[in-house]
């Protein structure tokens, strides 16, 4: 997803002359072609993320369109105050690019892991919080972020997540795409976990249950005219994300489910990563694993139910 | 503009008196740290500055950010005094709905407010950002930073101080207003905050200590050299200058004044209230 993050600023660099790009140090190489195609318009602030956060938001405070980009904490929680403030209270239309999210970091532990972004970003007044599951609604995302004229935040995976959408989506930020149609029970997936939930999916539906999946690249704002829909039909949603269980797409979904009663006819599951940090390391599906983000877990999970064993809590 | 040292020192009285009066008027704190920036405020808006009140959103303006954004009474009253709005629009300071309180709102609605600060070591990063997009868009604007002493603490103005002297901002002038006290103690013994202007220095800046009061000097010395790399100004100031029973006392970064303190005040500036 890096990789394809760092070709669209380039094409989107090009295209626009307002459009710089900041980094906290990394993507050595990665943004050669940019600096190339678009010279004076990178910005390496060092490992510095509160500053890159303040400059960022003045550049776009002055008429240019930031691109603020490093690894999810650094990019989040290590400069919250920074987004809240300068960002945010500004509405300044900067795009904040949180890369290596969820457990994709895996093996350089939880200082590394980003379990708590979309719950915290979320808070903010006027951000867009967009979790894409795959390189082609990064591309449609970043673009459609740049013609907003407020904040967004954007958590990618880091390299090699498969390709989802085999052809161009029908895309806008707020509005869910249907990956799988189905009846019975819906899962609510944002971000990179799309291909596990894909498969969990797969192995319900061999066992007999209609089974959608919808794509909730956008966890703010919901794309609530969707979500009544999808409550109304069918019995059983679950939502699935890479990221803890308080607070992100589970949490919003929740939000929006209680007040309005859509929880009285079905029954709603959240999977997600359980409340602790991990002691060991391992592979990104090592970590999925730890916190029963696999597809056999939640397919077991989802099927027990539906067979009306109960809420079972998962992870 | 002007440069003319007693031109500077009526304004500079006019704006102490008003911001003493609205402090007793609106129960505004942070007096202290008022009083000690207003002849730096003075010197830039009205010697230093190339803006035009007629036209506050010219993108070829230079900008002042107030990062210590706790002087905003000062900062509405400049403002005011310099032509932004009618000086009648402060009427209703710190009343239910207004936006002048303590801390500047965002851009907009109040001409002449670059930034929302309040929070401190957030002005300096938005500047550095405002003077990189003017060398991207190639406009000559000038940024002027004015940080507290204690707001010197935070680690982002640090963070920004080594950007500003890697991306060589020589459009950017940081003045900190060395007051020597911070909320709740002095400044060099809540944190080991001296030598300050050999901080900056360390951190590739060009620092030099100026009296943050003498109006005869700071146009001056605030005026763009058009040297290379960015300037800071360490201006030793005094926290609640201009009025005896205020200057160095920092019960005065809270207190409220009453009416005799009000009076009192202004007879000493010679001024009217």
């Amino acid at each position: 997803m890096r990789n394809a993050f760092a070709e669209e600023m380039v094409k989107l660099g090009e295209a626009d002359p307002r459009v710089v790009l900041l980094s906290g140090d990394i993507g050595n190489k990665l943004f050669d072609p940019f600096k190339e195609r678009c010279p004076g318009r990178f910005f390496n602030c060092g490992i510095a993320e509160a500053n890159m956060m303040g400059v960022a938001a003045g550049m776009a405070m002055s008429g240019l369109r930031p691109v603020v980009y490093t690894i999810t904490p650094f990019t989040t929680t290590r400069c919250f105050e920074q987004i809240r403030v300068d960002v945010c209270y500004h509405h300044a239309p900067v795009i904040i690019v949180g890369t290596g999210s969820g457990l994709s970091y895996a093996e350089l532990g939880p200082t590394h892991h980003s379990c708590e972004d979309l719950a915290i970003l979320r808070t903010l007044p006027g951000m867009t919080v967009f979790a894409p599951c795959d390189k082609v609604e990064l591309r449609l995302g970043l673009a459609a972020g740049l013609r907003q004229d407020g904040p967004l935040y954007m958590r990618i995976g880091k390299k090699g997540e498969p390709v989802i959408h085999k052809e161009a989506p029908d895309f806008a930020l707020g509005k869910m795409l249907t990956v799988r149609p189905g009846d019975e029970i819906c899962l609510l997936v944002a971000g990179t976990i799309m291909a596990p939930a894909l498969e969990a999916a797969e192995r319900l539906a061999a066992a007999g249950r209609s089974v959608r999946v919808e794509s909730v690249h956008t966890v703010k704002p919901l794309d609530e005219a969707r979500l009544a829909e999808i409550f109304q039909r069918c019995r059983l949603v679950a939502a699935i994300e890479e990221h803890g269980r308080i607070g992100g797409l589970a949490g919003a979904v929740a939000e929006w489910a209680a007040p309005r009663g859509a929880l009285a006819r079905t029954r709603f599951l959240s999977f997600g990563v359980e409340d602790r940090f991990m002691k060991d390391v391992g592979s990104q599906d090592y970590a999925r694993a730890q916190f029963g983000l696999s597809a056999e877990v939640m397919a077991d999970a989802l099927a027990e139910a539906w067979a009306g064993n109960g809420i079972r809590a998962v992870g | 503009m002007t440069s003319d040292s007693q031109t500077l020192d009526q304004l500079a009285r006019t704006l102490r008196a008003r911001i003493i009066a609205n402090s007793h008027r609106t129960g505004t704190p942070h007096l202290g740290s008022c009083l000690s920036c207003v002849d730096i405020l003075t010197t830039l808006y009205w010697s230093v500055l190339r803006l035009d009140p007629a036209k506050p959103d010219d993108p070829a303006r230079d900008r002042f950010i107030l990062s210590k954004g706790h002087a905003a009474p000062a900062l509405f009253q400049t403002l005011a005094l310099a032509g932004f709005f009618p000086y009648e629009r402060l009427s209703d300071y710190g009343q239910d709905g207004s936006l002048f309180g303590e801390h500047p709102p965002t851009p907009g609605p109040v001409p002449g407010i670059e930034a929302a600060t309040g929070s401190l070591g957030h002005g300096l990063p938005l500047a550095l950002g405002m003077a990189l997009a003017a060398r991207v868009q190639k406009r000559d604007s000038r940024f002027y930073v004015l940080l507290g002493d204690g707001e010197c603490n935070e680690g982002s103005v640090w963070e920004a101080a080594m950007m500003g002297a890697a991306e060589k901002l020589g459009s950017v002038t940081v003045i900190v207003d060395y007051n020597k006290w911070q909320a709740t103690g002095r400044s060099d013994e809540v944190l080991a905050l001296g030598p300050l202007a050999d901080k900056w220095r360390a951190f590739g800046w060009r620092a030099e200590e100026i009296d943050g009061h003498d109006l005869a000097a700071l146009p001056g010395k605030l005026a763009p050299d058009g040297g290379e790399g960015p300037r800071a100004f360490i201006a030793h100031t005094i926290k609640g200058r201009g009025v005896s029973f205020m200057e160095d006392d920092n019960n005065w970064h809270y207190r409220i004044p009453n009416a005799d303190e009000v009076a009192a005040a202004c007879r000493e500036l010679g001024v009217a209230a």
